[in-house]
C-alpha cells in the first residue's frame, strides 16, 4: 500500500512538473471554459427565473468539454513519445498507473475549475461559495476524470482519437452529465432539501467507475 | 536450422565471464505470436544464458521487435511459453519487469524534465536503492554527468539515446534487450553502448540486440540468431559466421 502511494505520488508529481513548464494542458483547458462561460453569459437572458438553470448549463458545458480537451492531451502526450510503454515496462501494478493518471488529471480539472467558477459567479451575478456546490463539483469531478483516464487511453490508440474520446465518454458520462446539472440547478435555486438522489448518483457512479476502470485498465492499455 | 546443442552453445558463448555454470536467463518454447490472421512469430524455441551477449538480425518485418515486446511484457504471446528467470512471463510479469532493462525505438523519456528528473521518475518507479547515487553513476556511466540538469527536449537523438540506455540500466537488470540501439549513436556513443554490455555481460546479465549493422552485430555479439518470416532459422556463434553470407541471406526475401 505504501509503495502503491509513492508510485502514484511520483506519477502525479511528473504529470504535475511536465505541466508546470509546458502549460500544454491548463492553458487550453482554461481558455476554452472562460470561453465558453462568457459566450453562454451573453447569449443568455439571465433574467429572473431562467439565471440558476442556465448557469448550471453553462458551467458543466465549460467543463465537460474543457476536461475532455485536457484528458485527450494527457494521455496523448504519453503515447505520441511511446513514454507509455516506459511506464507500462516498469514493475507496478497497472491500476497503480491509472489511480496516478486519473488524480493527475483530475487535479488538472479542480484547477481549471477553481480558477473559473468566480469568473461564473462574477458573470452570472450567482453565489456559488456554498458547500453543497463544492460537493457537486467533486464528485462530479472525480466521475469525470475516472471514466476520463480509462477512455482517453483507449482512444489514444486509435487513428482518430480526438474524434474517439467524446465518442465513447459520452454515452457512459450521461448519468454525471445529468446529475451535476440538475444538482447545481437546485443548490442555485435554493432547493437543496432536494439534492439527496443526486448526490448519491454521483457518489455511486464514481466508486463503481473507479472501481472498474482500475480492474480494466490492465487490458485496456494491452495492445 | 545451424543450431549447436543447448549445453554445448552455453559454452562456447560465454565471453570469458568467470561463471562456470551459466544459469538459463531467458527460455522460450514454442512461442507463437498472430496479428489478426498473420503469423509475426512461428513456434519460437530458444534459451539464453547468463554472461551471453546474442544478436538478434532479420529483414524489416522478420518479427524482432515483436519478440523484443513479449519478452519485456509489452506484448502478450498468441501462444507457448516464456520464462525469465524462471518466471513465467504471462503469470508474473510484474515480478519478470524488475530483472528486464529495454532500450526501444522511443527512449521512453519525458521531453520537459531533464535528464537527472527523468531518471529519478524511473528510480522510483523500479524502488532503486541509494537512488541519487545510483542516478549520478548511471548518467556518469553514459557520458551525461554534466547535462544532468538540462532537459531532454535539448539533447539530440544521440544524447537522448544514450539517456535511454541509462535508463534501461538504472534498476540493474539481468536482461537488456536492445532493439537497435546503435541509431543515432556516434563513435563515443558507440563505445558508451559497448563498454556498458561489456560490464552487464561480465556481471552475469544477459544481452540480447537487435540491430541492422552486421558488422557491429557480428563483432558486438558472442551468438546470433536470425528470424526470417517469425521463424528462427540460425542459431550460432558469432566467431563462425562469415559477414557476405549473412548479408546475402539477409538481403534473400
Amino acid at each position: 500500500m505504501k509503495r502503491a502511494v509513492g508510485q502514484i505520488s511520483i506519477l502525479i508529481w511528473k504529470d504535475l512538473l511536465t505541466e508546470v513548464r509546458t502549460k500544454d494542458l491548463f492553458g487550453g483547458m482554461f481558455v476554452f471554459a472562460v470561453l465558453t462561460i462568457v459566450t453562454f453569459n451573453f447569449a443568455f437572458d439571465l433574467t429572473g427565473v431562467n439565471r440558476a438553470p442556465s448557469g448550471s448549463g453553462a458551467l458543466w458545458v465549460a467543463f465537460n468539454f474543457a476536461g475532455m480537451l485536457g484528458l485527450g492531451r494527457s494521455i496523448a502526450l504519453e503515447r505520441d513519445r511511446g513514454s507509455l510503454d516506459g511506464l507500462l515496462l516498469c514493475p507496478v501494478d497497472r491500476g497503480t498507473i491509472y489511480l496516478g493518471k486519473f488524480v493527475g488529471n483530475f487535479l488538472f480539472i479542480t484547477l481549471v475549475e477553481v480558477i473559473s467558477v468566480p469568473i461564473f459567479a462574477a458573470l452570472f451575478n450567482i453565489n456559488v461559495f456554498q458547500l453543497s456546490l463544492l460537493l457537486v463539483l467533486l464528485l462530479g469531478t472525480v466521475g469525470f476524470a475516472a471514466v476520463g483516464t480509462l477512455l482517453a487511453v483507449m482512444a489514444a490508440s486509435t487513428r482518430s482519437r480526438e474524434v474517439m474520446l467524446p465518442v465513447l465518454m459520452f454515452p457512459i458520462l450521461l448519468p454525471v452529465v445529468i446529475a451535476t446539472v440538475r444538482a447545481t440547478t437546485l443548490i442555485l435555486t435554493g432547493q437543496t432539501a432536494d439534492l439527496g438522489p443526486w448526490l448519491n448518483l454521483l457518489g455511486a457512479y464514481d466508486l463503481l467507475f473507479l472501481l472498474i476502470a482500475y480492474v480494466v485498465f490492465e487490458r485496456v492499455v494491452e495492445e | 536450422m545451424n543450431a549447436l546443442p543447448a549445453e554445448q552453445r552455453a559454452e562456447t558463448s560465454m565471453t570469458g565471464v568467470d561463471s562456470p555454470s551459466p544459469v538459463v536467463r531467458v527460455s522460450v518454447s514454442n512461442l507463437t505470436k498472430r496479428f489478426d490472421r498473420r503469423n509475426v512469430l512461428r513456434s519460437i524455441n530458444l534459451e539464453l544464458y547468463s554472461g551471453e551477449r546474442v544478436v538478434l538480425l532479420g529483414s524489416n518485418g522478420a518479427g524482432k521487435t515483436t519478440l523484443l515486446r513479449i519478452l519485456a511484457t509489452l506484448s502478450r504471446p498468441t501462444s507457448g511459453v516464456v520464462r525469465i528467470n524462471g518466471l513465467a512471463l504471462q503469470q508474473s510479469p510484474q515480478e519478470v519487469r524488475r530483472h528486464v532493462g529495454v532500450v526501444a525505438h522511443q527512449p521512453y523519456l519525458y521531453d520537459d524534465l531533464t535528464a537527472g528528473e527523468n531518471l529519478h521518475f524511473f528510480a522510483r518507479m523500479y524502488d532503486v536503492p541509494d537512488e541519487l547515487h545510483r542516478t549520478a553513476e548511471v548518467l556518469e556511466l553514459v557520458g551525461l554527468g554534466a547535462r544532468t540538469k538540462d532537459r531532454v527536449r535539448t539533447f539530440s537523438r544521440g544524447m537522448q539515446q544514450r539517456l535511454a540506455i541509462a535508463r534501461a540500466i538504472l534498476h540493474r537488470p539481468q536482461l537488456l534487450l536492445l532493439d537497435e540501439p546503435d541509431t543515432g549513436l556516434d563513435r563515443e556513443g558507440m563505445h558508451v553502448l559497448e563498454r556498458i554490455l561489456e560490464h552487464h555481460v561480465a556481471s552475469g546479465g544477459t544481452a540480447l540486440m537487435t540491430t541492422h549493422d552486421l558488422r557491429f552485430g557480428l563483432t558486438s555479439g558472442d551468438r546470433v540468431l536470425l528470424l526470417e518470416f517469425g521463424r528462427l532459422t540460425l542459431d550460432a556463434p558469432a566467431r563462425e559466421l562469415v559477414e557476405e553470407e549473412l548479408d546475402a541471406r539477409l538481403s534473400r526475401r
